[in-house]
């Protein structure tokens, strides 16, 4: 028996993700300077450096939270073109709602503690525009469940559930849409290490399952080293290094990477 | 040529118990409101002599909005005789000499507080409501500011998030007064603290509605003819009180909002909410004459 194989080709997908030249200050800080970043369908970028290093900014800016003064942002996505920072205040909306999901360390930030953990999955659907009682309560318990959230606390409020859960809960608002994008803002912040190691895991079966694009941003290096296949490193606002996740931890070049993987104990 | 010739003689207050700008800049946010049907506008709640709380948004409209000719008929949970309706109708006639009624069909300008009358209003009449928390948003979105943010971009999908859980927790929804509702197509609003029964009644009245809040200072209007639509899932049809077979013991009348009156033996009997509606049908009853309008809900069914 043979087997056929065809012979390798070059990729020239385009990345889903382009961040081209952003820059932000608040005031007299400069908190972004000129960073690029892309991201493929399916492939998971990590984003590391020590806190102020401007990780989180550029997270927000590709929340579209925040617009930064220069550089590009595009989605390669069907109905979705130009540069997004530019889209006014509805469409903007709209498309974060739709396209791209986003879990914060603050679960105050993405949560609305006192109502249902279903009914916070359950909004994000209603912004989108979802009417039927019925299917609004299938998907907030399908997301809640792909997010391993147990499901006999379906209607408790986020206020009394513990940290791993309330990350729980805002992963399944992030998944709820099947978003192109998830973003990641240091996820497992703030929680003990089993927990932790609970919450990647389910992180990383989702992208397995789901081949969601991902981008994370952690000071930890040990999230980023179980998650991330792509890694940029940054500091003061820049970028000092980009690589394979492999590459950077193996052989990192810059000395600052270099003491930053040495430093983890 | 003295000073005197020149003034007014002293009056102990303005006609209305309002002064003049206090009046025109009700008057302008009044107009503005019935431009922008549902959308609350801000205005200087002025001090009236009653407590931020008791009506005193409804009290400055309708002392705005009355001449000596207006009949003003005002209304406390559907009773005409309950102590704020009565002061409220004796202080407007006090102080603006207008003739008072009972009588929903010979009012000219009603203020009510909790109901809207069971006979159909007509197009010459003005129905003031009493608001006590005009904001819709406010159990979904703490953050004034960023709620009126909502309303200008029509973000209101956070509205059904409050239905969502009733129906989670409750099985059905609870809303049971101020029942969030779309106006023309465009502004949520509370409609005051009407029950579910009466908001079918504001799609495209015939009459003019003004929701004034006087301790919020917001003012809001369904002008007539608009359509006015409770806010509800697809497949969860919205439902008014179940009201339409009960029967007022005083009055004998049936298919109307009723008040439940509990007995001593645990269960309750009741009484017709809309209190004239209820002299009314005993007048005709004793052959007094008849003198029953036409009301909005027949035989305790809405007609679509």
């Amino acid at each position: 028996m043979t087997l056929a194989l065809d012979a390798p080709r070059i990729v020239e997908t385009r990345p889903l993700l382009e961040v081209h030249g952003v820059s932000k200050s608040y005031k007299s800080i400069r908190a972004v300077r000129n960073v690029s970043a892309h991201a493929y369908q399916g492939e998971v970028l990590g984003i590391v450096g020590e806190s102020g290093s401007g990780k989180s900014t550029l997270l927000r800016m590709m929340n579209l939270e925040e617009i930064p003064e220069t550089g590009s942002y595009t989605l390669d996505l069907p109905d979705v073109s130009g540069n997004l920072f530019e889209l006014d205040r509805f469409a903007r909306r709209m498309l974060c709602a739709t396209k791209i999901g986003i879990v914060y360390q603050n679960p105050h930030l993405g949560l609305l503690m006192k109502h249902s953990s279903s009914g916070n999955v359950a909004e994000r659907l209603l912004v989108a525009g979802e009417r039927s009682f019925a299917t609004l309560r299938q998907a907030a318990t399908e997301a809640l469940d792909a997010s391993e959230f147990p499901l006999d606390r379906l209607d408790a409020p986020p206020i009394e559930l513990s940290g791993g859960m309330q990350q729980r809960v805002q992963l399944a608002k992030a998944i709820a849409l099947e978003p192109a994008l998830l973003l990641l803002d240091e996820p497992t912040t703030g929680l003990d290490v089993s927990v932790q190691a609970l919450v990647l895991d389910t992180l990383k079966r989702l992208q397995q399952d789901r081949q969601i694009t991902m981008v994370i941003v952690s000071h930890d290096l040990g999230v980023i080293r179980t998650l991330a296949d792509r890694v940029m490193v940054m500091r003061r606002g820049e970028v000092v290094e980009t690589g394979l996740a492999d590459q950077i931890f193996q052989d990192p070049q810059h000395p600052y990477t270099q003491q930053l993987v040495h430093a983890k104990l | 040529m003295s000073l005197s010739t020149l003034t007014k003689p002293w009056e102990a207050m303005s006609y209305g118990f309002l002064d003049g700008s206090a009046k025109r800049e009700l008057r302008r946010k009044m107009l503005k409101s019935v431009a922008v049907p549902g959308c609350q506008m801000p205005y200087a709640s002025r001090e009236v002599p009653m407590a931020r709380g008791w009506g005193t948004g409804g009290l400055q409209v309708s002392l705005t909005l009355v001449n000596p000719q207006t009949r003003v008929k005002v209304i406390d949970q559907g009773a005409d005789d309950s102590v704020n309706a009565a002061s409220i109708r004796r202080f407007i006639a006090r102080v603006a000499g207008t003739p008072t009624t009972m009588d929903t069909l010979e009012a000219d300008l009603i203020q009510s507080r909790h109901r809207i009358p069971e006979e159909i209003l007509r197009e010459d009449q003005i129905l003031v409501l009493q608001v006590p928390n005009p904001e819709p948003l406010r159990p979904v979105q703490p953050n004034m500011s960023i709620a009126r943010q909502m309303h200008a971009d029509a973000d209101y999908g956070r509205m059904w998030l409050q239905l969502y859980e009733q129906i989670v927790r409750s099985g059905r929804v609870m809303q049971g007064a101020s029942y969030p509702s779309l106006v023309h197509g465009r502004h949520v609003m509370t409609p005051s603290p009407i029950p579910r029964w009466d908001v079918p009644k504001l799609h495209m009245a015939k009459h003019l509605t003004i929701l004034s809040a006087g301790r919020e200072k917001r003012i809001f209007a369904v002008p007539p003819y608009t359509r006015v639509e409770p806010l509800v899932f697809s497949d969860v049809p919205y439902k008014v009180e179940e009201h339409g077979h009960l029967t007022c013991t005083r009055s004998g009348t049936t298919g109307f909002f009723m008040n439940e009156i509990p007995r001593d033996d645990g269960t309750s009997s009741f009484e017709v909410s809309d209190s004239e509606w209820g002299v009314k049908t005993i007048r005709a009853r004793d052959g007094d004459g008849e003198s029953r309008g036409e009301t909005w809900y027949k035989n305790g069914e809405m007609p679509q």
